[in-house]
């Protein structure tokens, strides 16, 4: 049966493009600043569930990384620090793994202590936030629910510290 | 020196192992004469004369979205990955133009198109072009308004 498929694909190969079959589906809304972070509520991989809602009150940080990210990985425990520093200030972080299985995803945590809650994501939940074509990629979400800041791609960690320490001082100065 | 002023140094030496396994291929090894612009490809597939395409990336970033009837190989740093490239264009002349893609993280960190680029030479093509990605690409070929197809 493999073999089958495996034939099939081959022949796509050598066909124009124009032959081979689309599937359309409708592209995900862009999110921009202001916007409402869409609502999601997942079990996540330490055992408990997270509710995007039930933060409101809090800066959240969503956190889109995967176990292929290097930059992603570098950054956790940067991550790590900020959600210790600032957790009593009303502070959280979520990592939302764009690894293609969870088993992956389970043996980077083995590795990498995280304080901080990781729940499963996957093509849909990226399409929920308009698209996650690359990483890495944060959302930093404010009290009332909506979209701070948008950070894509590499950037220096002062950057995230400033953005991060301004949402907060809104919300809980000192 | 106080013990706080080394815990960045320590992190990565920590973390090294893992970004190492993360990261085994090295993109800026990919010499520019094979690099292909998204613009250039675009043109391409615009004009209908685009080559064989091949994501050499994630699923769960294929899944989202992709160019228009590019095959989805596996991530070159797995060798399931390698195993399937090798599969899919071993039908293929080694004279035919090829365009392989990743566009998961930045260019340089990749750790997937390097090492499908160093597979498909091993098998002797001759033509490939690899789709350079200097962000991702999300935002070198879907923000551009460049083609895509959505869903797997």
């Amino acid at each position: 049966m493999s073999r089958v498929i495996v034939a099939m694909f081959a022949v796509l190969l050598t066909l124009p493009p124009a032959m081979a079959a689309n599937v359309p589906a409708k592209a995900p809304v862009k999110l921009k600043v202001g916007d409402l972070a869409p609502q999601f509520v997942r079990g996540d991989l330490q055992g408990r569930i997270f509710d995007l809602k039930a933060q409101r009150g809090k800066i959240v940080l969503i956190d889109f990384w995967a176990s292929w990210c290097s930059p992603c990985i570098l950054a956790i425990p940067h991550l790590g620090q900020l959600q210790k520093k600032y957790s009593g200030r009303g502070f959280q972080v979520v990592g939302v793994s764009m690894d293609d299985s969870a088993d992956t995803t389970n043996e980077t945590m083995q590795k990498i202590p995280f304080n901080y809650p990781v729940v499963l994501g996957d093509a849909k939940f990226g399409n929920l936030y308009g698209g996650v074509l690359g990483l890495p990629l944060q959302f930093l979400v404010g009290a009332d629910g909506k979209i701070l800041a948008i950070w894509s791609g590499e950037f220096p960690p002062a950057t995230l510290d400033k953005g991060i320490a301004a949402a907060l001082k809104k919300i809980s100065p000192g | 020196m106080r013990f706080a002023a080394l815990i960045p140094l320590l992190t990565v030496l920590l973390l090294a192992p893992l970004v190492a396994s993360a990261a085994p291929g090295d993109a800026l090894t990919i010499p520019v004469a094979v690099q292909m612009q998204p613009a250039e490809l675009a043109a391409m597939l615009k004009a209908g004369n685009a080559p064989p395409i091949l994501q050499v990336g994630f699923s769960v970033l294929y899944q989202q979205a992709h160019i228009p009837d590019a095959q989805y190989t596996g991530p070159g740093n797995k060798d399931d990955g390698l195993l399937n490239l090798k599969t899919l264009v071993d039908v293929l002349p080694r004279d035919k133009l090829v365009v392989i893609y990743c566009g998961c993280c930045p260019w340089e960190k990749c750790p997937n198109i390097a090492a499908a680029y160093k597979q498909m030479m091993a098998m002797g093509f001759t033509k490939v072009k690899v789709l350079y990605l200097a962000s991702n690409f999300g935002a070198d070929w879907v923000d551009k308004g460049y083609p895509v197809t959505r869903g797997g």
